[in-house]
């Protein structure tokens, strides 16, 4: 068994800079808030230090929950009165924070989980990677979480209102919702994507899978080259594409035509379809079809009896993301489809060109959580066809 | 004789409504798409001329489609393309005078499209200097003037009054947003330097007056946002983010009277511009025989009245004015609001179209060029 480390309290010349390091940190966002970011760093530091010192040296280390439950509770009251409710909140969570943060580091308690041969530049590199990958993680999720609550907004622009601040009901509203449930143009722009995502996806699925069958067979040739040119739609800039599709359908008439656009989100949806159907093909056993032809099945139902139900969680998962592909997709619209065949996406950014309303918070709200709906079901189907082909056990 | 006239108009009128165009209505084609700006603008477009059009004309079908802010790009493509998917294009009267040149809109003989006034006024007498090109069928007069926060406004100082409290940075400090375009900056900045309206543009033409009025922008660049969609300025000042913006009037009436945002108007050395429709060239018959049924009805003397109803743009036709009257929803007197009403400002000034079409490209390249400083 692992080696148990014992929690060792540390010196305070390590543990007050520190606390004032991360203390300065959260004081340089408060202070921007207040109005002086050199002020808050300063006072950050300075109270952070402060209180360690306070809790580790002068205090009994019995005292520990008392000091804990203090400091959370006077960063909250301090927090009210900079900010009112809003303030206590993240007041009280910086207490607690930082009530948990002092104790941990300065009794030690971070090397209890690790190896005890560790140096401390290791301790260092395996906190800090922890520390990166979460701020990489808030990077990319706070701006979609920003948009849920202004989606609420009472009001007709993107702004925290005071009330909202406040938590004031009546600086929330679902009317945003009510406009896009009710509003004719966004019904139609609705009514638009959810016909056409269904129908591009059922032909970038078709085709998409026979492509990925039939290049998965060795005596193809070229299959390199034609595997390139199929997915080059991924790889090729959409607008140039775009372009290309729009010049290309106006002259033979499908510019403007919803025929026009499904055709152009097929294209867009196969690459996909075939990049994960022959990542499932890599698995499906060739004898498998020799087997059922050997018995007497001609290739059509052995396709359909034996080789689609074990490759169709590709498939599957290929066509929700062909789906979104197309139901999230502005560029190859706007240039091929005309007004009649206005998505969603395409509502979305002549919306926030002209009028900059929350009616498009709400709608991105409600695409956030039908595109995470899709894609846990993405993952439920993977671990699925994974537990079928036995890789992981459970 | 003034009597005949006008009775000779309006027995014109009522043909061409009941008579005369029911009996072409086969060769006219069914649906229109009609290109506007979006937000208000539009809205008021729709309640005043396409809604009653729909319900005049059994089965016509009107598709909207916001992408006038690349009008000119879009039907220089669709030109390229041969394939003309636009019926009429709202535009700015700038880009109607590009399309115009190009080649891209249809010249039109304003007499014969447009319904004459009630009483018996030509259209092209009507709309009189309106009309700046032959491909032009004004709509509106509306102006880029300025908002400011009320609420930011410190104690016992007065509210800004216009384009020159922009560079006041000791009066009222504070961000502002400013278009990111050379076009009317350029004459604040020199006109807030002293310059007298009428010298402007000799000054501009030369490098240092060029020179001058960068500088004078200078003195505010590091305060100002600059914006390029017309929804942005309405929003830095709804968050606050900005002390002063310049706007498009009808926008800054909407947050103000509408939205009942803390925001009040500055109207001195607004800059008066036009809006209005293009007819894109190309048109098959049975579609354009169907724009012009439109046109006809759509810039009559009341639909352009009844669209003042529902945002603070003047109507393009002088007989218009007098019918306008009450906001649509909210009951208040739309004249005071108009940026054509006098008591706004002492100041004004009108896109100088002509001369911009000239230094436009040169004082572009400039002024992107002092931006990126």
């Amino acid at each position: 068994m692992a080696v148990e480390t014992q929690a060792v309290k540390r010196p305070i010349q390590f543990v007050a800079p520190v606390a004032g390091a991360s203390g300065a940190f959260a004081g340089v966002f408060v202070g921007a808030a207040n109005g002086s970011v050199l002020l808050g760093l300063l006072l950050g530091f300075g109270i952070l230090a402060t209180i360690a010192v306070v809790l580790l040296e002068v205090l009994d280390p019995g005292l520990e929950k008392t000091a804990k439950w203090v400091l959370f509770a006077a960063m909250a009251a301090a927090g009210f009165l900079l900010g009112g409710l809003p303030g206590l909140v993240v007041g009280g969570l910086f207490g607690w924070f930082f009530g948990w943060f002092i104790y941990w580091l300065g009794m030690g308690r971070y090397r209890v989980p690790l190896p005890p041969y560790l140096t401390a530049g290791q301790v260092l590199w395996h906190y800090g990677f922890r520390v990166i990958c979460g701020s990489i993680f808030v990077f990319l999720i706070t701006p979609i979480l920003v948009v849920m609550p202004l989606s609420f907004n009472a009001q007709d622009f993107f702004t925290f209102t005071p009330e909202m601040l406040r938590f004031d009901p009546a600086g929330y509203s679902l009317k945003h919702y009510r406009d896009f449930f009710t509003s004719s143009e966004w019904q139609q722009a609705l009514r638009n994507s959810l016909i056409i995502a269904p129908l591009a996806t059922v032909l970038s699925v078709s085709f998409g899978t026979l492509a990925a069958i039939g290049l998965s067979g060795e005596h193809v040739p070229f299959r390199r080259a034609i595997m390139a040119i199929l997915i080059s739609p991924m790889i090729v800039p959409l607008i140039i594409s775009a372009a290309g599709m729009y010049f290309f359908y106006s002259r033979i008439g499908l510019q403007g035509t919803l025929l026009g656009v499904v055709l152009a989100h097929a294209a867009l949806g196969i690459p996909f379809v075939i990049i994960t159907v022959t990542a499932t093909l890599v698995g499906f056993d060739r004898s498998l079809t020799r087997a059922a032809a050997n018995m007497g099945a001609d290739p059509v139902t052995t396709f359909f009896r034996v080789q689609m139900p074990l490759i169709l969680p590709g498939v599957i998962s290929g066509g929700l993301f062909a789906f979104i592909t197309s139901f999230d997709e502005v560029v190859v619209v706007i240039f091929v489809g005309s007004a009649r065949q206005q998505t969603l996406p395409w509502q979305m950014f002549t919306g926030l060109r002209e009028q900059i309303s929350p009616t498009i918070l709400a709608v991105a709200t409600i695409l956030v959580i039908i595109s995470i709906a899709l894609l846990t079901t993405v993952e439920l189907l993977r671990r699925r066809s994974e537990k079928m082909r036995g890789l992981s056990p459970g | 004789m003034k009597l005949t006239k006008t009775l000779l108009a309006t027995s014109a009128l009522t043909v061409a409504a009941s008579g005369a165009f029911a009996e072409s209505h086969g060769n006219m084609a069914m649906d229109m798409t009609l290109v506007s700006w979006g937000g208000a603008y539009q809205a008021s477009q729709q309640k005043a001329y396409a809604e009653p059009y729909m319900a005049m004309k059994d089965g016509v079908s009107i598709t909207w489609d916001e992408s006038s802010s690349e009008a000119v790009a879009k039907l220089r493509a669709m030109n390229e393309a041969g394939n003309i998917t636009w019926d009429l294009v709202d535009v700015e009267a700038a880009d109607a005078i590009r399309l115009c040149d190009e080649g891209l809109a249809m010249e039109i003989d304003h007499d014969e499209v447009l319904a004459a006034s009630p009483d018996g006024v030509d259209a092209s007498d009507d709309f009189g200097d309106m009309i700046v090109s032959d491909c032009f069928i004004p709509q509106i007069v509306f102006s880029t003037t300025f908002g400011y926060r009320t609420d930011q406004l410190a104690e016992g100082v007065e509210a800004p009054s216009g384009a020159c409290d922009v560079f006041d940075l000791e009066t009222y400090p504070g961000k502002r947003a400013l278009n990111k375009q050379p076009t009317a900056n350029m004459e604040w900045a020199l006109l807030c330097d002293g310059v007298e309206y009428g010298d402007v543009y000799d000054i501009l033409e030369t490098e240092e007056g060029q020179t001058r009025a960068l500088a004078k922008l200078d003195t505010i660049k590091d305060q100002t946002i600059w914006w390029s969609s017309s929804a942005e300025p309405i929003q830095l000042l709804a968050d606050g983010e900005v002390f002063m913006a310049s706007a498009y009037n009808g926008r800054l009436f909407s947050a103000i009277v509408e939205q009942d945002q803390p925001i009040g108007m500055a109207w001195e050395w607004q800059m008066f511009d036009l809006d209005g429709w293009i007819v894109p060239e190309g048109l098959p018959e049975d579609r354009l025989a169907r724009v012009m049924d439109f046109l006809h009805f759509a810039t009559d003397t009341q639909r352009l009245a009844d669209q003042a109803a529902y945002i603070s743009y003047g109507p393009a036709r002088e007989s218009s004015a007098p019918l306008v009257s009450t906001h649509a929803e909210l009951g208040i007197e739309m004249a005071p609001h108009m940026p054509t009403d006098p008591n706004n400002a002492t100041n004004t000034f009108v896109n100088n179209y002509n001369w911009w079409a000239d230094y436009r490209d040169d004082l572009d390249a400039k002024f992107q060029a002092w931006l990126a400083q």
